[in-house]
């Protein structure tokens, strides 16, 4: 809602006192930035040898882009082995066999308390005690503590899919004489996945991130590789600038995609589209909108 | 099975696993005060009548909300310590405690902004008409008919933050604070190795008993103050 | 409703599949084979750190450093030719356990011989005895050795004891702070943030002599410990004498000299005179 029902549009005051208030604070802001920005030049971080040095042909040919590559290729093994887990899992705790169910509901609450970076502290130092016949230990550390979170997060997503579609969609498979699990295959989970995907691509932005948790186990990941980098021209703050950006951008970018498919797929579900909040477990909350201010996290209907 | 509990006896005895949770409690405790305040500050900013207002909220959540918490507590310490030469206190540990708490305040205050927003997004158009209707502007009306509504839709958001947030207070690794638990974690692993699988479900059971009752706790809450309708 | 669901897990095999086949980047490795047996192949694995300016850095697609340089040598010694080697980073914690799994053939990684690593692994060497040390700035003159610490700050690299080390042995009231890698360390203590590094001597050296850090720093030259640098293998290798020997040569040709000189040229550092250049010590 771009007109908020919450007031009215400023007359000649309001936006004279918005006016003033505006350049108010764009003069604290900017004082604010300029005090840090002196203090960084008095300790000499603005010595454009540092920066060059961040930003060259050869730091990215030999270190960004090989840590990007990595960073990505972590994300994506975590990702689809956090899909199947989830969907394993997510069905498991809607599956008829109580076993069954309390077994998927304690590994979901199990992983989804534990810190990702406690887990991936254990299983490096797991892997390099009882498992070297993994190559790349730091890796595998990585991805299973990801999968593992990730899983439970999308399980839990399946589940609240599934729970969020109109009753009737169920009992119209009962109806036509389909089993429950042949209900539950074939008329609720496509609805419930198509439902859930805009939050299965928050949750991309969240593995994304965590990945570069790997940087404390030294996986090389762009983090890391930008410390290496770091180590030859003596300037992490400005390498650790650049990192920050390409994280941002690609996250932005992740989240718009995951906005516009949430637009976008609200049509061809019953259940309504979420799109997770990019942190922690996604909640699925209905109501109208009131406040203006569109952005990311504005979705349609129920946005976290 | 005796050198088991001997083995474990001894790591009691050499480490202070409590202390660490603590560690860890304290900083989600500051850090969720700190990031509720300034989620909601964020949240008023993005649904107010002032266009650059809007602007810097959603430019501060998308910025926060993108980058890795690990990058933010890092730059607390290059930036903040290093380069600005700010210290808190003399003590050096309280330093880098309270600039732990101020990284992750910054990063969770972008998602306590979007919890609260889903919030003001269960309250019905209605509530808000009717408190323009009896003459309220902005501030009164969000104060006294939109914010304890949305407040109380937005419990079971705030309460996944608070438990990402406690979760995540193992990451102010990233900001010096060598005393939390996954710290003391690595070390008791290195002095133990043969215990290690039980080390890690010493502190992995820690957090469960830590996190299932925040979870319990807001959806009973949720539930309890839910707004009917 | 089926074929959409069949779909679904289709996609997600497909992408399975594809990403096992694209395979990872390696950081700042050019020589992207892994077609190497351990031992004795056509080429030779050598572990090194990436990330010690002066002793074993990654520089674009090359490496340099005291380590790396002496880890030609050898190996050039032993009959490999500067492009059969193909180095690898081995982290502190992993040395041993990269050469038990003959992830590589042999370390050099300021590597230091102790009793408890020679339970696990063969060492040859030593080829240089480094001691713990402290980095101060350049004008810095009431920092002459871990006594005088008292009340000041103290940075170092997770995980390395040389810090604890200063607190519970020279100067209880030490404040450590703990970080990832020595550049850390070192912008602190360009900014006056930390009053000092600690570590062995010659890292650093190698961390002072940096272009970025020149003149800067000073090494403080009252090492308070030995570390005696081996080179590691894995347990019952034969290649210790004939390392041995390539070490005793580098050391009478004059090339060990010239390599120290060379790392650490910007730094003002020489080397505890009274142990080295070292003598190997005899094969197990």
């Amino acid at each position: 809602m771009s007109a908020s029902v919450l007031f009215d549009a400023q007359g000649p005051r309001g936006r004279a006192l918005s006016v003033a208030g505006n350049i108010a604070a764009a003069v604290a802001i900017v004082a604010g930035l300029g005090w840090v920005a002196v203090a960084l030049y008095d300790k000499g971080q603005f010595e454009s040898t540092l920066w060059e040095n961040a930003v060259s042909a050869e730091a990215w040919q030999y270190y960004y882009l090989p840590g990007l590559q990595n960073t990505l290729r972590s994300a994506a093994f975590a990702t689809v082995g956090a899909v199947l887990f989830g969907l394993v899992l997510g069905v498991g705790r809607l599956a008829h066999n109580r076993v069954v169910r309390w077994v998927s509901g304690v590994v979901v609450e199990f992983f989804r308390a534990v810190p990702v970076l406690l887990m991936m502290i254990f299983f490096y130092m797991f892997f390099s005690a009882q498992a070297q016949w993994i190559a790349d230990r730091p890796f595998a550390a990585v991805v299973l503590a990801l999968v593992l979170y990730n899983g439970s997060v999308i399980a839990e997503l399946v589940r609240a899919g599934v729970g969020n579609l109109p009753k009737g969609q169920g009992e119209a498979g009962l109806a036509i004489g389909l089993t429950p699990s042949q209900t539950l295959r074939s008329i609720q989970l496509p609805q419930a996945l198509v439902a859930m995907l805009p939050a299965m691509v928050s949750q991309l932005v969240v593995v994304l991130k965590d990945s570069a948790l790997g940087q404390i186990i030294l996986y090389s990941e762009l983090l890391r590789s930008a410390q290496i980098l770091s180590s030859k021209e003596q300037n992490p703050l400005q390498t650790l600038a650049v990192v920050a950006v390409v994280f941002i951008v690609i996250n932005w970018m992740l989240t718009t995609v995951a906005h516009r498919l949430a637009k976008l797929l609200s049509g061809r579900t019953a259940g309504s589209t979420a799109e997770g909040p990019g942190i922690g477990n996604p909640t699925i909350v209905p109501g109208g909108p009131v406040g203006g201010g569109a952005g990311p996290g504005a979705g349609a209907g129920a946005a976290v | 099975m005796d050198d088991f509990f001997s083995g474990f006896a001894e790591l009691f005895a050499q480490y202070d696993v409590l202390a660490a949770f603590w560690v860890n409690i304290q900083l989600t405790f500051w850090a969720a005060l700190l990031s509720l305040v300034l989620g909601t500050v964020l949240a008023l900013m993005r649904i107010s009548p002032i266009a650059s207002l809007q602007w810097a909220g959603t430019a501060y959540v998308t910025i926060f909300r993108n980058t890795p918490l690990t990058i933010i507590l890092t730059f607390m310490y290059l930036v903040v310590f290093s380069q600005l030469g700010i210290t808190l206190t003399d003590d050096l540990n309280s330093t880098f405690f309270w600039f732990a708490v101020i990284g992750l305040s910054v990063y969770h205050a972008a998602f306590v902004c979007e919890a609260i927003r889903s919030g003001v997004n269960t309250v019905p158009v209605g509530q808000a008409e009717a408190a323009r209707a009896i003459g309220l502007s902005f501030l009164p009306a969000a104060r006294l008919v939109i914010l304890p509504q949305a407040f109380r839709g937005a419990i079971a958001p705030l309460g996944n933050t608070l438990i990402a947030l406690l979760k995540n207070s193992t990451v102010a690794v990233a900001a010096s604070v060598a005393t939390e638990t996954s710290s003391l974690m690595r070390t008791m692993i290195e002095f133990r190795p043969d215990l290690m699988v039980a080390i890690f479900l010493l502190f992995a059971v820690g957090y469960v008993i830590l996190v299932i009752p925040i979870g319990l706790g807001t959806t009973w809450l949720s539930q309890r103050l839910a707004v009917k309708r | 409703m089926r074929k959409h669901t069949m779909g679904l897990l289709a996609m997600a095999a497909a992408s399975t599949l594809a990403l096992s086949a694209c395979g990872g980047g390696e950081v700042g490795e050019p020589t992207g084979g892994d077609d190497t047996a351990a031992g004795g192949g056509d080429t030779i694995r050598i572990g090194i750190k990436y990330d010690q300016p002066g002793l074993g850095l990654q520089e674009g697609d090359t490496f340099t450093g005291f380590d790396t340089d002496v880890a030609r040598y050898v190996a050039d010694k032993l009959g490999y030719s500067e492009d059969q080697i193909e180095f690898v980073e081995t982290i502190s914690a992993n040395r041993e356990t990269a050469l038990q799994n003959g992830d590589v053939d042999m370390i050099f990684a300021t590597y230091s011989i102790n009793d408890d690593r020679k339970e696990l692994i063969d060492f040859a060497g030593p080829y240089f005895v480094a001691g713990q040390d402290l980095l101060v700035a350049a004008d810095n003159t009431d920092i002459t050795g871990p006594e005088t610490l008292e009340g000041k700050k103290l940075c170092s690299v997770t995980g390395s004891t040389s810090a604890e080390n200063i607190k519970t042995q020279y100067s209880e009231g030490v404040q450590l702070v703990e970080r990832g890698g020595y550049a850390e360390c070192a912008t602190a203590l360009a900014s006056g943030a930390v009053d000092a590094v600690t570590t062995d001597d010659i890292i650093l050296a190698g961390l002072a002599a940096t272009e970025e850090n020149a003149g800067k720093f000073k090494v403080v030259g009252a090492p308070f410990s030995e570390e005696r640098y081996g080179v590691g293998l894995p347990k019952g290798s034969d290649q210790c004498e004939d390392i041995n020997a390539a070490i005793t040569e580098m050391i009478e040709d004059g090339t060990w000299d010239e390599l120290v000189a060379a790392n650490t040229e910007g730094a003002d550092y020489t080397p505890n005179a009274d142990l080295n250049p070292p003598t190997p010590d005899a094969c197990a």
